[in-house]
Parts: structure tokens; C-alpha cells; sequence
């Protein structure tokens, strides 16, 4: 592999984002395709999550980490797509010069023609949340915690607590009491499970795991190793309830209290960003504001399956793969969606009624409660126009949730000036 | 006597939340599924539940001290702490394919323990 | 082999820049540290600022020491080689009520000797910062104020006085004093006993308790006073200064300033703790800051927190020598009256860190004058030179750097671009940094946004591999502090 010619299309991740843009990219006639990925091997997070759950909806099979992970770099590998392993991007410009910087490579400026950016999320640590106490070893993220035990073999504690019941979390629990662990409770601080329901009965129910809802860790002990956390009820405003405080020894505090996407190059890179999300606003191309770079996965909104992630990714892949060939049609004329009510936010920001005539545009989106019945989604014009809609038996936040507007909406989403995404 | 019984459908992300309809351990009629999946799951985990299991095994001479194995199909509920055990005496050495089988019939469930990644060899 | 002429007890900035400055004469000075690593207590979590010197009361230690120490930052920080900008500070008054406090702090800087003073008007501090409450009536501006890398300084100077040849001993804590015939002539460690003509105190919030053991000013206590903070991601928000409220009588208020890193830091609370030890972070602390600091600037949120944490400052109770000033808090830098052998730093809290080089060159001048000889070496090298951090290098040096070494490549701390080379290189400096903490301190990994998330597994393999310890035994800070227990099968792992 030659590093000095110019690339078709720089992927920067070797998640299931990055590695099904690499593949579609190939596939849709470019080239020199690079995946760049800071660690020693493809397959980002995956390879540590061992659990299976994986690829129902792309495989048809239930999959763990690992093996999702592997079909994608042999495919990716039949495809002829290069890797660029152990080697950290520091900077994309907005004309697709990449500096890298590696142990092997040293630091280098990469270019490309196009670049599709797939750096994942990375997870919300205890300052984000602010829990009060002492800063003691033992209060780490359920993906630190994750990483060295699936990947490094080693069990960061004997006895925990974990605060969030994020899938991570609950993934976490299982997996540290099959290694022989303690896990004395799951504390939620929201009225609801913010993680997927089957993880509360397999990774939890099985186990005898406590779950708290509507409870937090008030306050850390311990000056060396956590000795304790202190546990709370919570009211509506989820502040810890006084008279509530109950202390739980343990000596490791998992937090499993969010992901957050990771955006810093495309921050650098001077890319428009919807401030709600931490994402960049995105087409229905997965275009960002500045042409030819693409973005895809959890870089854009964090997803509940990976299976939509390496949907994504193929997305970008072939965008970037027609702006390299000039069928790009760029953006002739974008209208904005807009969430309402019950919906905490939508991807993509912008559609390109144009776009109908070839292919339908899927919307996904979180609602910001749970909605414990049959509900509708509505895509209405600003004139109360049925755009599309869809029934589902109920939303949770912890779900992502998608409508297509179909291709035959084509001339009702053209009339409008933006497009309305609600719940009823 | 019939009783009901609620559970969460853990075959696929959706989770659907069924209700079983049950006499003298004998399932009746499950309602609540969204795909006929839902029915199997809940008879089966109203008289033989099951559940995958993933877990690790030491290897050697790979980038990774640890192989991620998968069980390669659910094994009863009630043999998952045997199940741990056994891939604790587990020693490997790479290169391991993704698919190799790790443990045959392990605890005489017919079921394998197999990799769930390729490791190479360094 | 345990006979000095000089033991100095506490290895925080103080200590370590004492020791440094004895370094330069020709005597065997002994410097011990209860902890892990140098610079681990009240020098690792303060504000960091080098103050200009218009806040302590004229007459006071803390007044002339502050002054004096101030200047003394510009070549202290060349030779060590360490950050130090001298951005200046503002002390903002808010509505008319506040404006006279302003006056009165400029009288007082001038009585203190504090160059360049400034009253700045309504109009013109809103246009140098223009998120600033829209109520600010106007500020005094003090252009010799600044701030420094309070980590690096204290590691710096106590590994320039291990090159010149002290004797530094980490997880050595102080027992007690041997005294003969009236004298301090050693003192008692859990790792033995070490004598000494005269023995230094720079405990910090320990001083008093330490003074106490010799019988000295048993009236003297220290109450430590805990200072919460938090750390903003530089993305949502960042200045460029440092802006203070108008003081009040709990000290100097909540602060919005820069650090030498860039981050923008809201802090201090002020709050008295019984526990020399108590560094949590509490709710109360969090609201106090939030209520004060956007008293200064309404649009700040510390939702933007990327990492809080909590010091401790020597608050002493020391009553100011000067029979002109009736004050009640100031510094103890002095030779104890009641025993021979033993000088005392104590309460030391703000201005501490800004008067660090002046009470090091007291301590010194106190040591002359007891006649204990100091003569220079010929050969004393006042010079500590950083080693190499990739991110401040040009293109071109950094690309030889990670030819001569591969591992100043490898990116190990994305959000603060440190690299697999500079944590080896100071696993395996001077004074080797040998848990994540110290790491963290001299390198600055794991200080961003991700706070640790896809370091510290790394860290701690690196520390491994690099001690030749098992991974269990890798610590964050002090013994005690391991982040893992054990292989998660039963085999060993290797």
C-alpha cells in the first residue's frame, strides 16, 4: 500500500460503521480505499463486546461481538479494502488532507478525495454526571471495565455497584457475575430501564441483580479504593430524596450513564453541528455540511443496534463513492426535519426532496419518554400535510424508532418548507 | 387452574412483552408477540429455558491474552455456572478461526463452545 | 549513610523547591515524602495561579513573600522549564456597591509593591471580555499575575534537586522527632530513622501536627479548607485570563480562570474540613460554584464540567509578626524559637504556590543565618530540561523523534495527544512516575473530555510492562490504590 498517492476515500474508524463504508466505497468502484483505526486490530468496540445479540436484522443470526466484527474485516478484506491499524488521526481538513500519526508510519499527512468519518461515541465519565465524593481507584466506565475483562482478562473488582442501566451496564453485570464478581445492584436514576428490556431479564433477572429505578449514587467513598457508594431515592427533578441515603459497600463503581459522540475531528474540521445531539447535520446522503465528507454511525447519533450502524455505514460509503465519481448530486435544495412533540431528536436533519425520485428516505429517531401504548409517528409539512406515518405498539428511549417517507410522497415533501416528526 | 404469566421476549432488541397462558406446567397460548418467535421463546422458557452464552478463554501467541467463545447454541439455564467452569481449564494457542470448536458437547449438551473471532498468530 | 545536614519533610512545592535551593550548596540534604510521589497534596489540586500580590494585608509574610515571589516566577520557570504565562488577572466589581472595593485593593497592591496596577473602566473590561455580566462596573487590572503548571514545577524542581543531589525517599512518613539535649538532631520514619542538623517542616496541611511534636506554638493549628472545582471542556467554553470577584471575608471568591493548558477552571469553593484528608466533591460545593460564578459571567454551565476536583489549603491561624498589622492567618516561614534544629513553612495557603520561590530562598537565608555554612558548588546545574512532548513539536522534529523512537508515535491519550513515549520516558525519569496519577500529572493523559475511557486500560499495561509488575499491582495513586484484583480466569495471565 502505497500512503503517499491519493486515496479515493479515507474511512476514519474501523468500527461496523467504518469497516461497511470501506466495503460499499470498494464495491461502488473506488479503488484505493483506507480504513485508518487507532487500535491494533478492526473491529472497534465489537471485539469487546463478546456478548452475542449482534446481526439479527443483517445476518438473520445472533451473533456475538467478535464475530459480527469478523465477517465484516474478511469481507472488507476480500474487497481489497486497505487497513491502516494502530495509527491515531489527528486532523481532517476540509479538502481531505488526514494527518495521521502512528508507531510504524510516524506522522504523515494522508489525502484522499473523499472521507467518511466513523469514530463511534465513547462514554459519559463521572465528572459529565458530577457524582459527589471522594476520587478513589475503582470508579471506572462500563466500557473500561468491559475492555479489561473481555479483552485483557483482567476483573477490575470484586464487588460492584453500577450506576445506569444503559446495555453496557447491564451487559456488564451479567458478564462480571459469570466471572465470578459481585454485582450487589443496578441504579437507575430515571423512572424507566434506558437500555434494551431483554437485557433486563438475561443479563439481570437471571442473575438475581437488583435493578433501583429512580435512584442514584449520591456520594463515593473511600480515599484509596472505593470502599462504598451511598445510594438515594430520587425525586421528579432526580435529586437525591434526603432521609433516602442507603450506604452499599463494594469497591468498584461502574458507570454506565450514557454515550456521547465523538466529534472531535469533525469539529476541527469545521463541519455544522446539531448542538442536542453532539453530531454533525447530516443529509439523507450522511453528507455533512462540507461537501465530500461523509459521516456515519455513532459519530452521527448514538444507536441502539449495530446492525443500523453498519446500515449507515454502507450509506456513507456509497455517497462517498459517488462524490469521488462526480454522481454526487450534491445538495440541490435540502428542507429541514424538525422533531416535535415526543421526539428528543431526529436523523437526518436535513433531507433532500430530490432523493425521493430514486429511493425512500428513513428517519430514525428517540423519543424522549416512554410511551407505553400504541402510538403513531406523523412526518407532517408546517400545513398539517400527512408526509407519512406509522403505528408501533409502543417508544421507549432506550429504542431507536424509524418512518420512511416513501418515493410516491415525492411531491408533497417537495411543497414543504420543513418537515415536522411527531408522536401521537 | 390456569394461570398467567408475563415475560420479556429476549430473542430479538424489540422485547416484547408476552403473557402466558399456563396449566399444570403446559403453555396454552402466548399473546403479545409481534413475531411467532415470541411463542417459542416463551414455551421454552416456561419448561426448558435456555439462554447463548458468551464468555473468554486464555490463548497464547495471539495479539490478545483472551478469545472471545460463544456457546453455539442456547444451553440450559441451569448449566451456565458448570458451563463458566470449564472455560476456566481452557488453554489455547493461536491461531484460532473464527467458528472453531473450542469445547465439544460440552457437559454432554451436544452443544460446542466456539470461537467467536479469528486470533492470529504474532 | 543516614546523617544529613539538612532534612526536608514534605516534598510539595515547597519542599521540592527548598530542596532545590539547597541543592545548589555544598551539603547533603535529605528530602522525604509520605506519599507515592512528589507534589501529591495541596500542590496537586489548587487554582494554580501565580498571584500578583494586592490581596494579602500590607505588612503581612503573605504580602512581602507574595510580591517578592512573584517576580522570582519568570526565571524559575526557564530554568525548570515548565509553563508559566503571565496573562495578568482581573478582580471584576459587579454594580455600583462593589466599585469602592476596587480602590481599595489597588491602595493596598501599591502599599504591597505590586507593579502596574491598573483601574479599568465599566466599558472597556466588557470589551476585553464580552461575556461578562453586563452589570460589571468595572476591574482592576493586575498585568504581573499569571499562571503555571503547579504539577510540573514542584516535579521539576524536586528532579533538578535529585540531579544536583538530594536525596529524595517517596512513601516515607515522618514519625516523629529524635531531640538530644534540647536539639532536633533526626527524625523517626516508618523506613528508620535519618539525622539531621536541621530539619525543614513543609507539611502542608500537617504542619501544625508536626510543629506540635517539637513543642513549637502549640497555639498554632490548621484547619484545612477544602476548594472544589470544576474543569471545563475547552470546546463549550475559554478565556484566556483570569478574572476574580470582589474578595470577601471568605478569601478570594470563586475564580473564572485559564490554566497553562488551556482549560478553562471554575473554582474555589471555601469550605472548613475536619479531615486533612477529606478532598470529596460535594453537592453543596457544586451548587456554591455555580450560584458564584455566574455572578461573574450568567452564561456559564457547568454541564460543560469535564472533571471536578477538590484541594486542600493550610489554613493556619499564625498572627502576623508585623506589630503594625492586625491579621490572623498568615504564613509561618521562621526558625522555631522553642527548640534548635527545626524551621517551620506553615499555613501555607494562597498566595503559597506565588510566594513558593521566595519562602524557598527564605528558608535558605533563615539556614545562613543559624551559621550552618553554605558554600556553592562549583558545579550546580541550575537547569531541568521537559522531555519531549510531540504535540508542541514541529512537524519535522516530531517525524525524527518517532524515527528515533516509534513509540512517540503511537497516540496512547486521544484527547490530549500523548503519546506511548512520553509516558515510558517518565516511567523511567529522574524520579520515575509509577502509577497513573503520577502519569496523569506530568503527562496530562487522561485529563481530557473521555477523562481516562481509552487510556487508562492502556496506562496500566504500559506500567506493567515497563516495572515489571503484574497489572494487579499497578496503583493510581498510593499503595492501596490498585485498579485491578486479579486475572478473570484462574491462570495467571501473562
Amino acid at each position: 500500500m502505497n500512503l503517499t498517492e491519493l486515496f479515493d476515500v479515507i474511512v476514519i474508524g474501523a468500527g461496523p460503521a467504518g469497516l461497511a463504508a470501506g466495503i460499499a466505497a470498494r464495491e461502488q468502484g473506488c479503488d484505493r480505499v483506507l480504513i485508518i483505526d487507532r487500535d491494533i486490530e478492526a473491529g472497534g468496540i465489537l471485539q469487546q463486546c463478546v456478548h452475542s445479540g449482534f446481526g439479527l436484522e443483517t445476518f438473520k443470526e445472533d451473533l456475538p461481538g467478535p464475530s459480527y466484527a469478523q465477517r465484516f474485516i474478511d469481507q472488507a478484506k476480500a474487497a481489497g479494502v486497505n487497513f491502516l491499524l494502530d495509527t491515531m488521526v489527528l486532523n481532517v481538513t476540509r479538502d481531505f488532507q488526514v494527518t495521521v500519526s502512528g508507531a510504524r508510519i510516524g506522522l504523515k499527512v494522508l489525502n484522499a478525495k473523499a472521507v467518511v468519518l466513523a469514530m463511534g461515541c465513547r462514554e459519559r465519565s463521572r465528572a459529565q454526571i458530577r457524582v459527589p465524593g471522594t476520587r478513589p481507584a475503582g470508579v471506572y466506565t462500563a466500557g473500561t471495565a468491559q475492555r479489561w475483562v473481555n479483552i485483557d482478562g483482567l476483573m477490575p473488582g470484586k464487588r460492584f455497584v453500577i450506576l445506569g442501566s444503559g446495555d453496557i451496564g447491564m451487559i456488564m453485570a451479567r458478564r462480571l457475575t459469570l466471572e465470578g464478581a459481585e454485582v450487589a445492584r443496578v441504579v437507575e436514576i430515571m423512572p424507566y430501564l434506558s437500555g434494551l428490556s431483554r437485557n433486563l431479564v438475561q443479563c439481570l433477572q437471571d442473575y438475581d441483580i437488583p435493578l433501583f429505578l429512580n435512584h442514584t449514587v449520591s456520594r463515593i467513598y473511600g480515599n484509596r479504593r472505593v470502599e462504598a457508594v451511598e445510594v438515594s431515592a430520587v425525586d421528579g427533578q432526580r435529586n437525591p430524596l434526603p432521609g433516602t441515603a442507603e450506604r452499599i459497600e463494594c469497591d468498584t463503581l461502574l458507570l454506565s450513564v450514557g454515550l456521547i459522540p465523538e466529534n472531535e475531528l469533525t469539529r476541527k474540521a469545521g463541519v455544522k453541528m446539531d448542538q442536542r445531539i453532539g453530531g454533525p447535520v447530516v443529509d439523507n446522503t450522511y453528507s455533512t455540511s462540507v461537501p465530500g465528507l461523509f459521516v456515519a454511525g455513532n459519530v452521527v447519533h448514538v444507536y441502539d443496534l449495530v446492525d443500523y450502524v453498519s446500515q449507515a455505514g454502507t450509506k456513507a460509503g456509497r455517497s462517498a463513492a459517488d462524490f469521488v465519481h462526480g454522481r454526487w448530486l450534491g445538495l440541490q435544495k435540502t428542507i429541514p426535519v424538525q422533531g416535535g412533540a415526543e421526539v428528543r431528536s431526529v436523523v437526518p436533519q436535513l433531507i433532500c426532496p430530490e432523493s425521493l425520485k430514486t429511493e425512500e428516505i428513513v428517519l430514525q429517531l428517540r423519543v424522549s419518554s416512554p410511551l407505553e401504548r400504541s402510538v403513531e409517528i406523523v412526518v407532517q409539512a408546517p400545513d398539517d400535510t400527512i408526509i407519512a406515518k406509522r403505528r408501533l405498539p409502543y417508544a421507549r428511549p432506550g429504542e431507536m424508532v424509524s418512518i420512511s417517507i416513501p418515493s410516491d410522497a415525492y411531491n408533497l415533501a417537495a411543497k414543504a418548507e420543513r418537515l415536522i416528526v411527531s408522536l401521537v | 387452574m390456569i394461570e398467567e404469566k408475563k415475560l420479556i421476549c429476549v430473542t430479538c432488541p424489540r422485547g416484547c412483552q408476552l403473557t402466558a397462558e399456563v396449566e399444570d406446567g403446559c403453555v396454552l397460548d402466548v399473546s403479545g408477540c409481534s413475531c411467532k418467535r415470541g411463542k417459542t421463546y416463551a414455551e421454552a422458557e416456561l419448561t426448558d429455558p435456555r439462554r447463548m452464552i458468551a464468555s473468554t478463554v486464555r490463548i497464547s501467541g495471539g495479539i490478545h491474552p483472551m478469545l472471545p467463545v460463544t456457546t453455539s447454541a442456547p444451553i440450559p439455564k441451569g448449566l451456565i455456572l458448570q458451563l463458566m467452569a470449564v472455560l476456566r481449564t481452557v488453554d489455547l494457542q493461536a491461531p484460532v478461526r473464527m467458528n472453531d470448536v473450542i469445547v465439544s458437547n460440552v457437559l454432554g449438551t451436544g452443544i460446542d463452545v466456539i470461537a467467536s473471532a479469528d486470533m492470529e498468530k504474532v | 549513610m543516614n546523617n544529613f545536614d539538612v532534612i526536608i519533610i514534605g516534598a510539595g512545592v515547597i519542599g521540592s523547591l527548598v530542596a532545590r535551593e539547597l541543592s545548589r550548596y555544598q551539603i547533603s540534604v535529605l528530602l522525604i515524602e509520605r506519599n507515592s510521589d512528589v507534589g501529591s497534596g495541596t500542590s496537586a489540586a489548587n487554582s494554580a495561579l501565580v498571584h500578583a500580590g494586592y490581596d494579602p494585608i500590607p505588612g503581612s509574610l503573605k504580602a512581602e513573600l507574595n510580591v517578592r515571589g512573584n517576580r522570582m516566577w519568570d526565571k524559575l520557570a526557564a530554568e525548570l522549564d515548565v509553563d508559566f504565562k503571565r496573562c495578568g488577572d482581573y478582580v471584576v466589581s459587579i454594580g455600583a456597591e462593589e466599585l469602592p472595593a476596587l480602590d481599595i485593593l489597588l491602595e493596598q497592591g501599591k502599599r504591597n509593591g505590586v507593579p502596574g496596577l491598573q483601574l479599568i473602566s465599566s466599558d472597556e473590561i466588557k470589551r476585553r471580555i464580552p461575556l461578562l455580566n453586563p452589570d460589571a462596573s468595572g476591574a482592576l487590572f493586575a498585568p504581573s499575575a499569571g499562571v503555571c503548571d503547579t504539577f510540573a514545577v514542584t516535579i521539576a524542581a524536586a528532579e533538578n534537586a535529585v540531579e544536583n543531589g538530594v536525596k529524595l525517599l517517596l512513601n516515607t512518613a515522618f514519625e516523629g522527632f529524635i531531640i538530644d539535649s534540647g536539639r532536633i538532631t533526626g527524625i523517626h520514619t516508618n523506613r528508620g530513622d535519618f539525622h539531621a542538623r536541621w530539619v525543614v517542616n513543609a507539611t502542608g496541611v500537617y504542619a501544625d501536627d508536626v510543629m506540635h511534636q517539637a513543642g513549637v506554638r502549640p497555639e498554632f493549628r490548621i484547619v484545612p479548607r477544602r476548594g472544589e472545582y470544576c474543569i471545563l471542556d475547552p470546546d463549550s467554553f475559554k478565556i484566556d485570563t483570569v478574572l476574580f470577584p470582589v474578595p470577601s471575608e471568605k478569601g478570594k471568591g470563586v475564580l473564572i480562570f485559564t490554566t497553562t493548558h488551556g482549560n478553562t477552571v471554575i473554582g474555589p469553593t471555601s469550605e472548613f474540613v475536619a479531615d486533612k484528608e477529606d478532598k470529596a466533591i460535594t453537592p453543596v460545593g457544586q451548587e456554591y460554584l455555580t450560584a458564584n460564578m455566574n455572578k461573574l459571567m450568567p452564561s456559564i454551565d457547568l454541564r460543560w464540567t469535564i472533571a471536578t476536583f477538590a484541594g486542600l489549603r493550610a489554613s493556619g491561624n499564625a498572627v502576623c509578626k508585623n506589630p503594625m498589622t492586625d491579621y490572623r492567618a498568615d504564613f509561618i516561614v521562621e526558625k522555631a524559637d522553642e527548640i534548635e534544629g527545626l524551621i517551620n513553612c506553615a499555613g501555607i495557603e494562597s498566595p503559597g504556590l506565588s510566594a513558593s520561590p521566595a519562602i524557598a530562598a527564605r528558608v535558605v537565608e533563615i539556614l545562613q543565618e543559624t551559621g550552618i555554612g553554605l558554600n556553592e558548588k562549583a558545579d550546580w546545574n541550575p537547569q531541568r530540561k521537559r522531555r519531549p512532548v510531540p504535540k508542541h513539536m514541529p512537524d519535522a522534529d516530531r517525524q525524527r523523534l518517532i524515527e528515533r523512537d516509534p513509540r512517540y508515535g503511537r497516540i496512547i491519550c486521544r484527547c490530549e495527544e500523548v503519546t506511548e513515549g512520553e509516558i515510558v520516558a517518565e516511567i523511567h525519569a529522574p524520579i520515575p512516575a509509577l502509577t497513573y496519577d503520577a502519569i496523569k500529572r506530568r503527562t496530562w493523559t487522561g485529563t481530557g473530555r473521555c477523562q481516562g475511557g481509552f487510556d487508562m486500560t492502556r496506562v496500566v499495561e504500559i506500567l506493567a510492562r515497563e516495572t515489571g509488575l503484574s497489572p494487579m499491582e499497578i496503583c493510581k495513586n498510593e499503595p492501596g490504590s490498585a485498579f485491578l484484583s486479579r486475572a478473570s480466569k484462574k491462570a495467571e495471565v501473562s
